[in-house]
């Protein structure tokens, strides 16, 4: 970008994150007359959902689907409003006094916001199973990526394992774009029917019902399907060669393959939220982490707020109206005498969030990954990066750690590069069994920053301020 | 292994990859020509030594860690790709021993 | 349950040391933590084994205590990661030198031998990966490094084995004494026992306020940053003498980063907040004396929370106002390696109601003093 505005010292609201709820709300916050950044860490405003809509290859729009380009429309509203986006931003770190650690082409910058809100939306769930770090093993929202932003699908054998809309999503969309799919190994537990029955009435007045049902039918009648898969294992030697799974009580079946994409539902990217210390409590429904927040997005550290699905996973549409409810709050914190015709209607917005959250319960239930996938044993690697298996987790807890940070001086888990985001969750549920107790009783990694590497380079050319002097002397 | 679909633009950027050259199309990133050109893993793991190739696409798993134009550990899926760029796979445990 | 002859409030490694050595003893002991064993600055902190560099009061006792951490696997069967490579202090200029020359020669008239002064060549065959331009420091040939929460729970593994007894995450909320005993009364019901002892860190003037000896203990949060592995470069811990430094690298590879920069702690919540400014100027440091590490990944920063007193030297000892009373706290960023030795410490005063080793400079009362005239 090269006649981007040169980045300030200071901001009225810092937006992290340019998903659908980042977007929205630096649009309100730019229209209403407050200086916006919006960091993100893609080359491409849209998030991971709507990932480079505005510059995707795939040229036939009914490859990717009309909810897809519906993004289109938030890029466009960030892009015509005065917020300044600045693409390929990574935040590292952010304090109780709202300074942002940013990297931007190999530089570190320390900015100051008034308001901030946290846009970090989701990431997928761990699926920890045998050979699971192979090369060929990837996500299925890896694979999305590859379609949206490369316009690359599989080539060779592949299989989709695992559970949840976005698998079916994939599924429909590579068809359309003409790839071949082996085989769909469906890992849902056939007794997640019996739980999320009594809440499907509320699913059926869902704007997902429709389109869902006839995107999986379609799925259905042109790939072969198996149901009830109750192991899972990829294997090879240095990448994977093929995929063995179990359906229901039957033989083990080995089907080669090139590609194995897996997927068991999304949780929220708590990282830098709980960086900065935000409240979390353990949501039994979506077994993951979900950040305490107001009816704003707002928490308890003051001036910071979360937006999209970072706040709790509910999908894209409630993001963006998440989005507009934490941007109304920074605005009337802010500049509580903007016009009103230059804000969106918060009974209007409430009405559409609630619209879009219909039915979440349903098919959290319905999706709800097996203990199986979650909860793996033996040799299975659970920490990618430092290598640790769940036996050694295990192990650990007879010693006396009794929590995932105990954990670390043993075995290095969660110490990695990624710090935790593909491990933690695993970690912590594997203590909680093993312990006998609650993962809410267990918690979570104490995550700190910086949330995301920086290099020593980046840190010791931080500009000097006023604090850093301060320091020296009292040093 | 990956394939571009037919209509998605044209490799008009070449870099190195080890030494080899690799075409690639403005716009990808670095972990993603990678797995367009076949290449099977962009890192060997510090611990044991054990390949890996880009698991999330989305900068959260840091499998995709390269040494990119010289500098190592950067994260290739989110390196916008550049004509002439020289990117080694990243080897953990060798570089550790050396 | 009964009734333990002593109540340790503060499950850090010096509570945990305390413990064992009273257990060892025979005497019956209960720990209570507020938190988790080792959940602060006993857990968290740089792991420096360290004879160099102490306060001359200090130095008897960091000298015993390092002839408890050569044998670390007798005490507590388990190594605590403990690994002696030395510790090295550079001078970056000769005025450094000069000055670290003066103190091995201070510490040479109080009768000690372990701090050497070496020159530039032997620096270099010690330590190659310095910058150049250091010209010479003092090698401490058998201090090291350890992992301070495999230690901390080593030391609690160890006391439990011997029947010493840990109730965590209860919160001591006051003291009373009744008939002789000492009544500790806590967020989950009260405890009694004949004598107590104060390891409660940065909480510890809490405790000592309670019995009627007010400290002037500062809360303090030393920060720690750590690198992804690196290729193996620097076997020593090194400290620099102009500017704070302290910087190890371990058997993985990852090399910490840490000396006496601070962020803001807040002991009621836990919490603490990293100050990157003044991270900033430690990476400087670290950029200047180690040109290998410029390029280095740093993954993680964080601080623990711990006492410092005005005098940067520990409280250890009696009360001077309660019977039955005695404080070990305040080690001032350099308590770690006094661990073994201050729990022995403690719980000879407790049983023979005597030490061989000098802890008169460690008196709570000399706080009583006017400082100022």
């Amino acid at each position: 970008m090269s006649n981007a505005p040169e980045l300030r010292d200071s901001y009225d609201v810092a937006i992290i994150g340019a998903g659908p709820a980042g977007m929205a709300a630096a649009a309100i916050c730019a229209g209403a007359g407050l200086s916006t950044v919006v960091f993100d860490e893609q080359t491409t405003a849209g998030g991971q959902i709507y990932r480079a809509v505005g510059e995707t290859p795939v040229r036939r729009a009914a490859v990717l689907g009309s909810d897809y380009w519906y993004g289109e429309r938030l890029v466009h509203a960030l892009r015509a409003s005065a917020a300044h986006h600045v693409p390929g931003a990574t935040v590292w770190s952010l304090s109780r006094e709202r300074e942002i650690g940013v990297s931007i082409a190999g530089a570190a910058r320390l900015v100051q916001a008034r308001r901030v809100i946290i846009a970090t939306g989701a990431l997928e769930r761990p699926f920890p199973i045998p050979g699971w770090t192979l090369p060929g093993v990837m996500t299925a929202g890896a694979a999305q990526i590859l379609l949206k932003s490369s316009g690359m699908i599989p080539q060779g054998r592949t299989v989709l394992a695992g559970s949840g809309p976005l698998l079916w999503l994939l599924a429909w969309q590579y068809l359309n774009a003409g790839a071949k799919l082996d085989a769909i190994l469906d890992t849902t537990p056939r007794a997640n029917r019996k739980t999320a029955w009594p809440l499907a009435a509320a699913f059926l007045l869902s704007p997902y019902f429709r389109k869902g049902l006839r995107l999986l039918l379609s799925v259905r009648r042109r790939v072969r399907v198996i149901a009830d898969v109750s192991d899972l294992r990829a294997e090879g030697d240095g990448r994977l060669q093929a995929v063995v799974y179990r359906a229901g009580d039957g033989a083990e079946t080995r089907l080669p393959a090139d590609t194995l994409l897996v997927h068991q539902g999304v949780v929220p990217n708590v990282n830098l939220a709980m960086s900065v210390g935000i409240a979390h409590r353990w949501d039994d429904d979506q077994l993951c982490w979900t950040p305490v927040v107001d009816g704003f997005g707002g928490t308890a550290v003051d001036g910071i707020a979360i937006a999209g699905d970072g706040a709790g996973i509910a999908g894209a549409w409630a993001a963006e109206e998440r989005g507009k409810l934490a941007a109304l709050a920074a605005v009337r914190a802010l500049k509580p005498d903007a016009r009103r015709e230059q804000l969106p209607d918060e009974a209007q917005v409430r009405l559409a969030l609630a619209r879009v959250e219909r039915g979440r319960l349903f098919l959290d239930r319905l999706y709800r990954p097996a203990d199986r996938f979650r909860l793996p044993d033996g040799d299975t690697l659970v920490c990618r990066c430092e290598e640790v298996s769940a036996r050694q987790i295990v192990e650990t807890v007879a010693l006396g750690c009794t929590g995932p940070n105990q954990m670390k001086s043993f075995l290095r888990c969660g110490m990695g590069p990624c710090q935790g985001r593909l491990c933690g969750l695993t970690v912590t549920e594997l203590i909680a069994r093993a312990r006998g107790v609650t993962p809410a009783e267990v918690g979570h990694y104490r995550l700190r920053p910086p949330v995301k590497p920086i290099t020593l380079g980046e840190l010791a050319a931080l500009p000097k301020n006023e604090a850093a002097i301060k320091a020296v002397v009292r040093g | 292994m990956f394939q571009r679909l037919p209509d998605a633009g044209d490799t008009t950027l070449s870099i190195t990859v080890d030494g080899k050259p690799v075409t690639a199309r403005a716009g990808d990133s670095v972990a993603a020509t990678l797995l367009a050109a076949g290449i099977d893993h962009c890192r060997t793991t510090p611990v044991s030594g054990a390949p890996r190739a880009p698991y999330c696409m989305m900068g959260v798993c840091f499998e995709c860690l390269m040494v990119i134009d010289g500098v190592g550990n950067r994260q290739g899926c989110l390196v916008p790709v550049r004509d002439g760029m020289a990117v080694e796979i990243q080897h953990g445990k060798r570089e550790l021993a050396r | 349950m009964t009734t333990p002859d002593v109540i340790v409030i503060g499950g850090g490694l010096h509570g945990c040391s305390t413990a064992l050595h009273l257990a060892r003893r025979g005497i019956q002991v209960l720990v209570i933590e507020k938190d988790h064993v080792g959940r602060h600055a006993s857990g968290v902190n740089a792991g420096g084994v360290r004879r160099l560099g102490r306060h001359p009061a200090e130095i008897p006792l960091s000298v015993a205590s390092m002839e408890l951490w050569h044998a670390i696997r007798d005490l507590v069967d388990d190594d605590c990661g403990f690994e002696s490579h030395g510790q090295v202090k550079v001078a970056e200029t000769e005025a450094e030198l000069e000055t670290l020359r003066r103190r091995v020669e201070e510490v040479r008239t109080l009768g000690f031998t372990h701090e050497e002064l070496i020159g530039q060549d032997e620096l270099r065959d010690l330590v190659p990966a310095t910058s150049p331009h250091c010209v010479g420091a003092i090698v401490c040939r058998h201090d090291g490094a350890a992992l301070p929460f495999r230690t901390t729970l080593a030391f609690k593994r160890k006391a439990e084995s011997l029947g010493a007894r840990f109730i965590e995450g209860i919160r001591v909320t006051g003291l009373r004494r009744a008939a002789g005993h000492w009544h500790v009364e806590t967020t989950d019901g009260a405890h009694e026992a004949p004598r107590i002892v104060n390891t409660a860190g940065a909480w510890a003037h809490q405790v000592a306020a309670q019995l009627g000896e007010p400290v002037p203990l500062e809360v303090i949060a030393p920060m720690l940053m750590i690198s992804a592995p690196m290729a193996p470069f620097l076997k020593p811990v090194l400290g620099a003498t102009g500017r704070p430094l302290s910087f190890k690298q371990f058997i993985n590879g990852t090399v910490l980063i840490g000396g006496g920069h601070r962020g803001r702690p807040d002991p009621e919540t836990n919490w603490t907040d990293l100050d990157f400014a003044a991270l900033a100027i430690s990476a400087r440091t670290v950029w200047d004396l180690f040109p290998v590490m410029r390029g280095a990944q740093i993954v993680r920063a964080w601080a623990g929370i711990e006492a410092r007193m005005p005098d940067d030297i520990p409280v250890i000892g009696p009360s001077r106002t309660s019977e039955n009373v005695w404080h070990a706290f305040g080690f001032s960023a350099h308590g770690f390696q006094l661990g073994p030795v201050v729990g022995a410490i403690i719980a000879e005063l407790i049983a023979t109601d005597r030490t061989n080793l000098p802890i008169a400079p460690f008196d709570i009362a000399r706080f009583d003093r006017p400082t100022s005239l």
